[in-house]
């Protein structure tokens, strides 16, 4: 494949250049100094747009193809976010500027927030977060911050369903909390039963996405929450899932205390690679004296962040304000889409995504055969009795297809699974040709196992050796 | 000498009157996959029945590795250190921690109660 | 009204029919009838793509963009190459998921690797995770790394970036860790207040150098002061300077982190950012986050992915030390993207010309009465003590278009300068303070 740039390196090359330092010379002790220049690449600009170039042909994004990664909304990201959040006035602020140089900026925050308190049903909004799981974290420090206040301080526990993403335990563990393990019913929803028998006074909160990680809603809500409350707890809620249903149904409604989104899912801001994304949390009144430093309020006078003199704030999560030009993102988006093209967003998304399930429920078994929300989950576990080809393995054949295959082995309770996610902005004709190439695959597992076996064989590498890349880690460059 | 098991996948045969020497049954390494690291006790440490003692890594899983036995750590494998793969290969010939301390055959399973268990699951 | 939907109301249609349904409304059939909003969402209807442009432009024109920028505290503004803008907006890069399949991510995966290849050439450390949200989330989650059963104190000394501190401390607040002050002197670590509060309960001595008030601190001495107790070094850094300083690794510091916004990142008002975070060999199974890792695939040709997952969230759940997920990816590309950029020569002279524009500007201050707070050598940033209040300097410098150093007291201003302060802005924010004086 490529070389590495440190590999096209030739000593004295260089791409930028700066004028000569215009100010004296100082020296400094020479305790201080480094002895040797680092061994950075010594390259060309040249050098570097090509390198960079021959990386993003090995790279494959929403802009590529169909990418019905579940739990993830891969939707299309708009180039007018991108034109919004290079504007010079809103990169070229340094964040300590004073309030009276920024009130666009302020401006922006503010109704980010009141629009993500319309869409979720919430009071008030942070936007600090810099993703899904520190926006958990946020809500756990709220959530345990609160019961500390009403001296309520034998909640040790936090309640997550066996089919959460990993996130959640983690987050709730960094807050101090003992994680409890609640069973899904066959539907992907929290047994009522099984929550009952651990819900108790030393429980702060259930942790729960609505819909749920098999791409369902689940009906109880209601009941669930009115149980949690009943024992004192609060409930927080996962947005992962949001897209099926911005403007037909609110979190808040459903009796949610905390929230966060993942604006980087629901709200179109790109994925990056792996981030940036951002995790704004929302809370019901009750929470707002505990949200973190560096959240933006708004008093009769004017803006000011919460700081030291708000003694029950949490803390602070992070340096200032949060990914700012990633909310910048998500702001352009809201106003774009407006209350009529976010509902319409939201409907298509479980629309394409029912299209699909019907299109491939006699191809794989679906793990529950209802009308699903914005994603659903096959299970290739007969495929993989049957003929020895598992879930992964289909993956890796459709690499071959110039698209991205859908998330393999998540929710926990559906063996050998695969969670599909088209989202709205798919093309019927792309979600059509993804379902043909589903059918043939399977068929081809019959017919000529190895023939998917030896897949992929048309990527730059072939299978990657994951074990020896654990065992023998080599994580940077070795220069000889 | 004679293997026991614990519920926990873990197996313990004594060596002498007073040693014992603990391993992973083949269950276990097979539901892990390709084994990558282990995360051993130290020499002088105290292990109870029932609690880890150390953790051993695949590329997809990670398991806590219970005492099947009360005792003090006098031993450890430290091939294992570099050849972690060696409980892939041979899981009962591998012995992970040296202990001493006594089995209690009444918290664990004999090999062949233990193995028609395994048929179970 | 964009909604970047394809499918048209007909082809939506005859889906529908397909399903059996007539509405869109009806496939939420499921749920709840009371749960169902009855009202459309408070919000204004969708705009054109025009119109929103146009409130956005409105918008971050209320904002003052400053032409001269003295103030830094962790967020500097330094110049970012035309071409480090360009790539680093490719479609490829910026709509790419996490690389979790490796054979069709190879480009990802491998820019990955160079970025903990370049911050460990930069740090001199052997292991570098693939970014996490911030300098300040990094200090917290170092603190995982280096913690034991019976070593649960972090010392922490008064001029580490008080933002930094107050997450570290919001991170372990129901944690059973200990967080120690630490007294400074002349700006730098007071070593007796240091060895007086280390003991062998102590798991680190972090420390930030260039410190928050921009002074340079014996690192070596405080390595072998640490490590004499037991406890590890954990250096805070700005990555620009260690162009021009010696890296944290040749002083004996066990692990770098910091905040790499100046490594071709833009000031943001805050956010995204990028937290850095790398470590001596022995301590990578304890570094949070995502790595990249060079493997071979089933023909031996060399390849990239994501290795030693057993670490993260996903698979050890409510055992993992970290929860993070999504992490700061396209920043740590950028980052990559500048390192590669300005080189060693360049990364160099970035360094080297902040400081001495620093040290030319201060020595004009002092000129017009202005005094050093701390008597210690320092790199480019650094505190005086003001013959007039700060928010006098503040207001006048405002007028003249320079934003002037953060003020950290009535009297005390943190100045930064970079590469990009020219002298005859330096000169003529002299010139205007000169008048203010008189």
């Amino acid at each position: 494949m490529s070389q590495l740039i440190f590999e096209r390196s030739v000593p004295f090359r260089r791409a930028v250049r700066f004028d000569a330092c215009d100010v004296p010379e100082v020296v400094l002790d020479e305790k201080y100094v480094r002895q040797s220049k680092a061994r950075l690449p010594e390259v060309s600009e040249v050098d570097i747009v090509r390198h960079y170039m021959e990386l993003s042909r090995y790279s494959f994004g929403v802009d590529n193809g169909f990418y019905p990664l579940g739990s993830c909304t891969m939707k299309y990201n708009p180039k007018l976010n991108e034109f919004t959040a290079s504007l010079d006035g809103f990169t070229t602020i340094h964040p300590d500027q004073s309030l009276s140089s920024v009130t666009g900026t302020l401006e922006l925050m503010d109704n980010l927030s009141i629009s993500l308190s319309e869409i979720t049903g919430m009071d008030a909004f942070t936007l600090q977060p810099a993703a899904g799981a520190h926006g958990e974290f946020t809500g756990l420090l709220l959530i345990r911050a609160y019961h500390n206040a009403h001296n309520d301080n034998k909640r040790t526990k936090v309640i997550v369903p066996d089919s959460s993403h990993g996130t959640n335990p983690a987050s709730a563990s960094m807050a101090g909390y003992t994680v409890v393990s609640v069973p899904s019913n066959e539907m992907g929803g929290v047994d009522v039963e099984a929550l009952k028998a651990v819900l108790n006074d030393e429980v702060a909160a259930l942790m729960l996405t609505n819909p749920n990680t098999l791409g369902l809603f689940d009906p109880n809500i209601c009941e669930i929450s009115k149980l949690v409350h009943d024992i004192g707890g609060l409930l927080y809620y996962d947005g992962a899932n949001l897209n099926a249903i911005m403007g037909t149904a609110r979190p808040g409604d459903m009796g949610f205390d905390v929230v966060h989104l993942n604006l980087h899912k629901t709200f179109s801001t790109p994925h990056g690679g792996g981030g940036p994304g951002s995790g704004p949390v929302g809370v019901k009144s009750c929470l707002v004296p505990y949200l973190p430093q560096g959240t933006l309020i708004k008093e009769t006078y004017g803006y000011r962040y919460i700081d030291e003199r708000d003694t029950l704030s949490i803390g602070r999560m992070r340096s200032y304000y949060g990914n700012f030009l990633v909310n910048v993102r998500a702001y352009t988006y809201i106003l774009s889409l407006g209350s009529d093209g976010l509902k319409t967003a939201s409907q298509n998304a479980v629309l394409n995504a029912n299209y699909m399930m019907n299109a491939l429920k006699d191809t794989f078994p679906v793990a529950y055969p209802q009308t699903c929300m914005h994603e659903f989950v096959v299970s290739l576990a007969d495929l993989k009795k049957e003929t020895g080809i598992n879930a992964k393995d289909i993956c890796k054949a459709l690499l071959d297809y110039q698209m991205h295959p859908p998330t393999m082995y998540f929710p926990l309770i559906v063996h050998e699974a695969l969670m599909i996610e088209p989202t709205e902005t798919e093309s019927k004709e792309s979600m059509d040709n993804f379902i043909q190439v589903l059918k043939d695959l399977k068929q081809l597992a019959y017919d000529n196992p190895q023939k998917i076996l030896n897949a992929p064989y048309t990527t730059p590498v072939k299978r990657v050796d994951d074990v020896q890349a654990a065992r023998n880690p080599i994580l940077k460059f070795q220069h000889k | 000498m004679e293997k026991y098991y614990a519920e926990s996948h873990e197996w313990v045969m004594a060596v002498d009157e007073n040693t014992v020497v603990v391993g992973i049954s083949d269950y276990a390494q097979h539901a892990l996959g390709d084994i990558v690291f282990l995360s051993n006790a130290e020499v002088g440490d105290t292990v109870i029945f029932g609690e880890r003692f150390g953790d051993v890594e695949s590329v997809k899983a990670v398991s806590e590795i219970l005492s099947p036995v009360d005792g003090k750590v006098v031993e450890v494998n430290q091939d294992l250190e570099d050849t972690p793969e060696l409980l892939n290969a041979k899981p009962l010939e591998t012995w992970i921690i040296k202990v001493d301390g006594k089995i209690d055959p009444s918290k664990l399973m004999t090999e062949e109660v233990y193995l028609a268990l395994d048929k179970g699951h | 009204m964009a909604d970047y939907l394809s499918n048209t109301p007909n082809q939506q249609e005859v889906m529908l029919k397909e399903l059996g349904f007539n509405t869109l409304e009806e496939l939420y059939s499921n749920l709840p009838q009371d749960l169902i909003l009855q009202r459309p969402l408070n919000l204004e209807l969708g705009q054109s793509e025009f119109k929103v442009l146009d409130t956005l432009k409105e918008l971050a024109s209320k904002n003052k963009v400053y032409k001269t920028i003295l103030r830094g505290a962790g967020v500097e503004h330094h110049y970012i190459p035309s071409v480090v803008k360009q790539l680093s907006n490719r479609e490829e890069f910026v709509s790419a998921y996490t690389p979790y399949q490796s054979e069709l991510s190879q480009g990802i995966l491998q820019s990955i690797f160079e970025y903990q290849s370049s911050m460990c050439e930069i740090t001199g450390m052997d292991v570098c995770n693939a970014s996490v949200y911030d300098g300040a989330t990094a200090a917290a989650e170092a603190i995982q790394m280096v913690i034991e059963k019976n070593k649960r104190k972090i010392l922490v000394p008064k001029n580490i970036h008080p933002q930094v501190v107050h997450v570290m401390k919001t991170y372990t607040q129901w944690l059973n860790i200990e967080i120690v002050d630490v007294e400074c002197k002349e700006g730098v670590v007071d070593i007796d207040d240091l060895k007086s509060k280390l003991s062998d309960q102590s798991a680190a001595l972090f420390i930030q150098h260039p410190n928050y008030f921009g002074c340079l601190e014996d690192v070596q001495d405080l390595a072998q002061i640490a490590h004499s107790f037991g406890a590890k070094l954990v250096q805070y850094t700005n990555p620009m300077t260690l162009g021009y300083l010696k890296s944290p690794r040749a002083n004996g510091v066990d692990i770098a982190i910091g905040e790499a916004q100046p490594l071709g990142i833009p000031m943001s008002y805050g956010g995204p950012f990028l937290g850095f975070m790398s470590a001596s060999a022995d301590l990578v199974r304890r570094l949070p986050g995502r790595i990249a890792g060079q493997t071979v695939d089933e023909n031996g040709k060399r390849a990239f992915a994501l290795t030693l997952q057993a670490r993260e969230q996903h698979i050890r759940r409510e055992k993992a030390s970290s929860s993070i997920c999504s992490n700061q990816a396209l920043m740590a590309l950028t980052a990559s993207m500048y390192l590669a950029s300005v080189g060693p020569s360049g990364l160099k002279e970035v360094a080297e010309y902040s400081m001495r524009k620093a040290h030319y500007f201060a020595n004009e201050l002092v000129k017009l009465g202005f005094k050093l707070k701390y008597n210690s050598p320092f790199f480019h940033e650094f505190v005086t003590v003001g013959p007039v209040e700060n928010s006098v300097i503040e207001r006048s410098l405002d007028e003249i278009n320079v934003l002037s150093g953060l003020g950290l007291s009535s009297h005390e201003t943190l100045w930064c300068c970079t590469e990009t302060t020219k002298k005859e802005d330096i000169d003529r924010v002299i010139s205007r303070l000169k008048e203010v004086l008189s």
